[in-house]
């Protein structure tokens, strides 16, 4: 059936059906990442499963970056005398060494952390810009918001390692040592993405608005801090883990950018792999190849985690990129549709708890000419009906 | 069972066009596999409108596109649907097909019509091509022949200028004409069987009109028969000669038009009849003894609540783009405890008086006086105290309470705002005490939205909106996007409410049944006018203005035979107006 | 009928459209005029930002030659130049000069910067419109390919391709190519535009294009051009992939979204093949977001060229701008980067019209 029926298209009650059960989630099934896991199927999930253990098994490295680095990050010698340079992988040096003597796989360990707290920093700030702009901007328009679209485009279009050098040039004129070369590439790396999240955040809280629980909240007179602070904020940053994971491995590929050019961080002060590929260009073409391989593939594979992550989540939540497949054979009862077991009993003792309720005075029966009070007939609409309630949609 | 299965299928070959035989369907979904129809049997007669109706979940829609197979791919299905040809000369099970076969089937044999019109047309390509592009499918190659026939189609179905609008794009044609446009692709493959899935239901009721006689002529002039999905049993009544009545999955009945709404043999189906609005039929609400509810005064001795001199709203418009004029010097009130019904098409500006009133819409001419405040040019501040004496329930159940809090959150909000309570916590009480005025149990209080069905949302809405105790009500569209029985009950306790509260109520709907059942006086609006503004009855059965005879005799009325006297009437009038 | 529909649009499904020929309107016209004059303040927003960012921390000369001076010499050169005025007066001079053409002066050489792009400019142009084919072709064909076989084996395939492309840096993809076509198998060479002997072959013309595949035709020597080609293979494919994987992604994601939409269903519904309901129904629509992320692509192109062009020593703009950063020559910088900005604000304009000729909801 699958195979043979080509259509993929979701018809349109499909997601009605897929909310109809309402069953109660536990506050762990309800986290992002968990709640994602259960829903994603095949390979769909092996990607994002993927995703998520290169994620961890970095961020494990870099915590224990001391225990697991043989040697400092810009150590040159030990007890028994220099390291050669540009020596090829040994039982002493794993990965080998680069031209200035350091040993490359401490120096991959310790980049780790590096580009970790790049990414914390980066994220944190243009986050914090952005959805704050983007909620002032979007919820009260006029020329302000103009203004600030207009800037936020053209910066968006700008490419963004043009900015991010420029804004290093500003903060550190160059190069400088691990807390203010990470804090300046951090935040070149949140000035270019600031306006992505401001222009996310605001196209939500434009659609947001015009939402008929926003206008609600306004005819009862809601202030503009509890409209923003109640209502938009929560239901307008309810998409940002996808653009805050998509992001990370883009901040990634920036700072790698800037330690290319030569604007990262000072290798004395701390290892950066974008510095240690521009340092291993020449020794490229002399066809030394740890230099090169070993931090580039830990970059690669990073940003690959990341991404991995990142693109799931965004698959899962749009219903119409999500993998689904079919039951195989006709099975699932009608009432299934309505609601599901649990539910069902509760369900009816609501009609039943409903029926009491009509027995008091402000709700008495009334016995009318277009309908009469009947149990079944009620049953069917507390079961029956769909949760979108879309007058004809089926 | 099986005996009978088997004599419907010796009737399919013997000359029914097509015969559904135990069809169930079921869906994979995130929460397992889903059955959306079970065992659902009923033949399709030649040249017949079969009508199928029930409400949503009812797998009306999903029993339609099995006939051509055009269903997702998490779908699974089993029994059988056998289609014969136009000419009775070949049988063949549309669930076994596959590939080539299938796609050869689809369009010539059965093809289908779908309710939205705008998004079934390809935005990019004009609507010539799209319609050669179904014959194309079913090898027709000569071009000439191709455009001569897109065009002969057009005219058919009533597009003026066919020959030149053949190289237009969709959106340069209305919603009633883009309408036209698909059941145009459909007739053009010269199809047995032709599949309308809610053709009417995003369309205005004088076009609606319209669609049903396009959809007449395909049975009479191209001699097909026509499946009609609609939950409206006044277009069944319209257009149907057989009525396929489906609940929760199942066939519950089927038998021809006049056994359907005379003599109902299933109860869902007396159920389902009962709870149609008609015209004409005031609603009364009773009291456990049975005693009629009735409003302690008259409103028309009450103060005006709302009082509108030429009032006038106009959208700014976009980069050298005129400005619209939504609302044209209209003049009105309400009365306290009063019920104001105003009825309009979409875009006649009936939405945004009501908006105005709310202060969710800057007035731009003209005064409007909303409970001693004048609108036109009122500050915020000025107008933030008499807020709470203003509820609002909205069109949309699905998008009207934040999604993030829970209903007693949502129902407590206009309380919280205006300081009758400090917390949640403090209102629950209160709150709940609201639920069970709409007939909600208590413990739906810790619900979210989504857990809730369109219509006990709609109460919430209800409930949110009489939070307050406020002394003006102003309901747009409540109960359009509900089902026909889950619309009464709403109805029902709305004005039930109305009258123990006696607030003054301003009701919005395109529905003139509906209005009726619970207006004091009647306001037609048109193109941003009033065009006709008396009491209910004066307006229902003698209306003067030609819009509103035209809107009131092209509302189908929910009985075959009145229904072609109706019909006829439609046509005398229209012809009168040209 | 509905509450919250846009009024125009409301207004305009009442009333049948008065008939009117079809030809561009002058909707589109309009369209393309505004689009054009937002190129203004596009470009004025980032040289003001540029050039405060720039400014923010002090002076050009201070930066490239600061210690290497006496404080008095340095304050000679600062005033001849005129950096001791206040910054806005200096801005509003740059503001009159760029109008006038003119983006400064470098310091290290001393040669106008507009003179860089002159010289320099066709090699970027060169490389990214190489890379560009080489994207258009794997992005476009692998990602019709992913959205068709959805969820199969190929679509997982490719996607993973796709966000390895994305994944990798342009600079790391480029040493690897390096490693394993230069050095390992030595079969193509490892950097700069083309051999000592094709350039002394260029010298000859009489108008070189700078273009090195067009002035290889207008030598006609195949040789020369094999050379040029041989040369252009690496770079142009490690940039072309960095690109192809965001094409991949969002062709996939537009064409499964339209395949999905009712008229993709709907002209199933009629018997149009799968193959024809992709190539043409589902296609068409598909391609004006497509085309619209893909201008901006294009931007972010020239960032990826900088950082090409340094791996491959490809003389380009961006190799150009790498040096003038190492030499911290930071008036040469900023007016490099100025020049790209232009450049971006006008591509992005013709990607924009491109993307409204398609589509006939703005062209009538």
């Amino acid at each position: 059936m699958a195979k043979a029926n080509a259509s993929r298209t979701a018809i349109s009650n499909d997601e009605r059906l897929g909310n109809l059960r309402l069953r109660r989630k536990s506050a762990w099934a309800k986290l992002p990442i968990v709640k994602q896991l259960r829903v994603a199927v095949g390979w769909q999930k092996g990607m994002l499963v993927t995703g998520l253990v290169l994620c961890a098994f970095f961020l494990i490295v870099a915590l224990f970056a001391p225990a697991i680095a043989p040697y400092g990050h810009a150590q040159i010698k030990d007890a028994s005398g220099s390291f050669p340079a540009q020596a090829a992988p040994s039982a002493k040096h794993i990965w080998g060494t680069t031209a200035g003597g350091f040993d490359v796989f401490s120096r991959v360990v310790w980049g780790t952390r590096t580009a970790i707290i790049a990414i914390i920093v980066a994220v944190l700030l243009s986050i914090f810009a952005g959805v704050l702009l983007g909620l002032v901007s979007g919820y009260f328009g006029g020329w302000v918001d103009r203004v600030l679209v207009m800037i936020a485009d053209a910066i968006y279009s700008f490419p963004s390692l043009l900015l991010a050098i420029l804004m290093a040039i500003m903060i550190s004129h160059g190069q400088s040592g691990l807390w203010s070369g990470i804090l300046a590439s951090g935040i070149s790396i949140t000035v270019v993405y600031i306006p992505q999240y401001f222009r996310t955040i605001r196209a939500e809280v434009i659609r947001i608005k015009e939402s008929a629980y926003i206008e609600s909240a306004r005819v009862v007179g809601a202030s503009t801090w509890r409209i923003m602070t109640k209502h938009l904020f929560k239901n307008s940053t309810r998409t940002l883990p996808v653009i805050l994971t998509l992001n990370s491995s883009e901040a990634i590929l920036t700072l790698a950018g800037l330690g290319f050019l030569g604007f990262g961080i000072e290798p004395t002060a701390a290892a950066e792999w974008g510095y240690d590929l521009n340092r291993s260009v020449s020794d490229v073409t002399a066809g030394i190849w740890w230099t090169a391989v070993f931090p580039g593939l830990a970059i690669v594979l990073v940003v690959l985690g990341i991404t991995l992550v990142g693109e799931s989540l965004n698959d899962l939540a749009d219903p119409r990129l999500r993998a689904r497949k079919s039951a195989g054979e006709v099975v699932g009862s009608i009432e299934d549709t309505s609601v599901d077991e649990k539910e069902g009993t509760s369900a009816r003792n609501e009609v039943i708890a409903e029926l009491d309720a009509a027995g008091n005075p402000i709700a008495a029966k009334p016995v009318a000419t277009v309908t009469d009070y009947d149990e079944a007939f009620r049953a069917s609409e507390w079961t029956g009906e769909g949760d979108t309630g879309n007058r004809g949609e089926e | 069972m099986t005996q009978q299965a088997q004599h419907t299928q010796h009737n399919a070959q013997q000359g029914d066009l097509a015969n559904i035989k135990d069809l169930s369907v079921s869906f994979m979904t995130d929460a397992g596999s889903i059955k959306a129809v079970e065992d659902v049997n009923f033949t399709i007669p030649r040249k017949t409108v079969v009508g199928v109706v029930g409400e949503s979940g009812s797998g009306k829609s999903v029993t339609a596109r099995s006939i051509i197979k055009l269903l997702p791919e998490t779908a699974t299905t089993s029994g059988a649907i056998y289609l014969s040809n136009r000419e009775d000369t070949g049988t063949l099970d549309v669930l076994s097909l596959s590939g080539e076969q299938l796609r050869t089937m689809r369009g010539s044999q059965a093809a289908m019509v779908f309710q939205e019109p705008n998004s079934v047309l390809n935005p990019v390509y004009t609507i010539g091509w799209q319609i050669e592009e179904g014959l194309r499918a079913h090898g027709m190659k000569d071009k000439k022949e191709l455009r001569a026939k897109a065009i002969d189609i057009l005219k058919k179905v009533g597009i003026p200028d066919a020959e030149t609008r053949v190289d237009y794009y969709p959106h340069q044609f209305s919603g009633g004409q883009k309408q036209r446009i698909v059941i145009a692709m459909a007739l053009v493959l010269n199809p047995g069987l032709i599949l309308a899935d809610e053709p009417t239901t995003a369309l205005d009721v004088t076009v609606q009109a319209e669609i049903l006689d396009l959809l007449r002529l395909a049975r009479d002039e191209f001699g097909a028969s026509v499946l009609i999905i609609t939950h409206n049993m006044g277009v069944v009544a319209d257009i149907a000669d057989e009525v396929v009545v489906m609940y929760r999955g199942h066939v519950v009945e089927q038998g021809p038009v006049e056994q359907i709404f005379y003599k109902p043999q299933h109860e869902y189906t007396q159920r389902l009849l009962a709870a149609v609005p008609r015209i004409g039929q005031h609603l009364v609400v009773r009291d456990r003894k049975g005693d009629p509810i009735e409003r302690k005064t008259d409103w028309h001795d009450e103060p005006l609540a709302v009082k509108a001199r030429n009032l006038s709203i106009t959208y700014p418009g976009h980069l050298m783009q005129p400005d619209f004029k939504a609302v044209d010097g209209i003049d009105f009130e309400i009365h306290r405890s009063e019920v104001l019904g105003l009825v309009g098409e979409s875009g006649s500006g009936k939405s945004t008086t009501g908006r105005a009133i709310a202060g969710l819409q800057k007035v731009t001419g003209g005064s409007l006086n909303v409970l001693g405040v004048e609108m036109n040019g009122v500050k915020e501040r000025d107008f933030k105290a008499k807020r709470a004496d203003i509820g609002f329930v909205f069109q949309d159940p699905g998008s009207s309470f934040d999604p993030l809090m829970t209903i007693a959150e949502n129902v407590a909000e206009p309380l919280l705002v205006h300081h009758k309570f400090g917390s949640v916590a403090e209102a629950k009480n209160y709150v709940g005490d609201l639920l069970e005025m709409v007939q909600l149990p208590r413990v739906y209080m810790d619900r979210y939205p989504h857990e809730l069905s369109g219509g006990q949302r709609q109460r919430a809405s209800l409930a949110r909106g009489l939070a307050l105790k406020p002394s003006l009500l102003i309901a747009d569209e409540p109960t359009s996007a509900l089902d026909v029985s889950v619309q009464a009950k709403v109805l029902e306790l709305f004005k039930k409410l109305q009258a123990e509260i006696g607030f003054a109520c301003l009701f919005i709907t395109h529905d003139l049944a509906v209005v009726d059942m619970l207006a004091d006086r009647i306001m037609v609006m048109h193109k941003g006018k009033i065009v006709e503004h008396d009491d209910a009855d004066d307006i229902i059965e003698r209306p003067q203005n030609p819009y509103t005879q035209k809107l009131l005799a092209s509302l189908p009325l929910p009985d075959p035979v009145k229904q072609r006297e109706h019909r006829a009437r439609l046509r005398e009038l229209l012809a009168a107006q040209q | 009928m509905s509450a919250t529909a846009a009024p125009a649009t409301a207004d305009q499904a009442g009333k049948p459209k008065e008939a009117k020929k079809n030809r561009l309107s002058g909707g589109f016209f309009r369209f393309v005029l505004t689009r054009f004059l937002l190129i203004i303040p596009t470009v004025f927003i980032l040289v003001t930002v540029v050039f405060f960012v720039m400014r923010a921390t002090g002076d050009p000369i201070s930066a490239a030659l600061g210690g290497r001076l006496t404080p008095q010499e340095l304050q000679a050169r600062i005033h001849a130049a005129g950096y001791d005025k206040p910054l806005i007066v200096q801005y509003f001079e740059y503001l009159g000069n760029l109008l006038h053409g003119d983006l400064g002066t470098t310091m290290t050489d001393n040669q106008p910067v507009v003179s860089i792009l002159a010289r320099y400019g066709s090699a970027t142009f060169e490389l990214a419109f190489l890379a560009l084919i080489v994207a258009l072709v794997v992005g476009i064909g692998l990602g019709r390919v992913a959205a068709r076989r959805r969820d199969h084996a190929a679509d997982a395939g490719i996607r993973t391709f796709a966000i390895l492309c994305y994944a990798t840096p342009v600079f790391f993809l480029g040493l690897i190519l390096k490693l394993i076509f230069a050095i390992w198998l030595n079969v193509l060479p490892a950097s700069g535009r083309s051999s000592l002997a094709t350039e002394m072959q260029f010298s000859r013309l009489v108008s070189p294009t700078g273009f090195y595949i067009i002035d290889a035709l207008q030598l006609g020597d195949m040789n020369v051009l094999a050379d040029v080609l041989r040369h252009a293979v690496l770079p142009a494919l490690a940039l072309g992939l960095l690109t192809a994987g965001v094409f991949i992604r969002l062709v996939r994601t537009n064409v499964i979204s339209t395949f999905n939409s009712g008229y993709v269903e709907a002209a199933r519904s009629r018997g149009v093949s799968e193959r024809r309901l992709l190539g043409k129904h589902a296609w068409r629509p598909a391609l004006i977001p497509i085309i619209t992320v893909m201008g901006m692509q294009i931007a972010m192109m020239l960032a990826g060229a900088v950082l090409t062009e340094t791996t491959f020593e490809w003389k380009g703009l961006g190799f150009m701008l790498s040096q003038y950063l190492k030499a911290r020559d930071f008036v040469a910088v900023q007016g490099i980067v100025i020049l790209i900005a232009i450049i971006v604000a006008v591509v992005n304009f013709i990607v924009d019209v491109i993307a409204a000729l398609i589509d006939p909801r703005v062209r009538y």
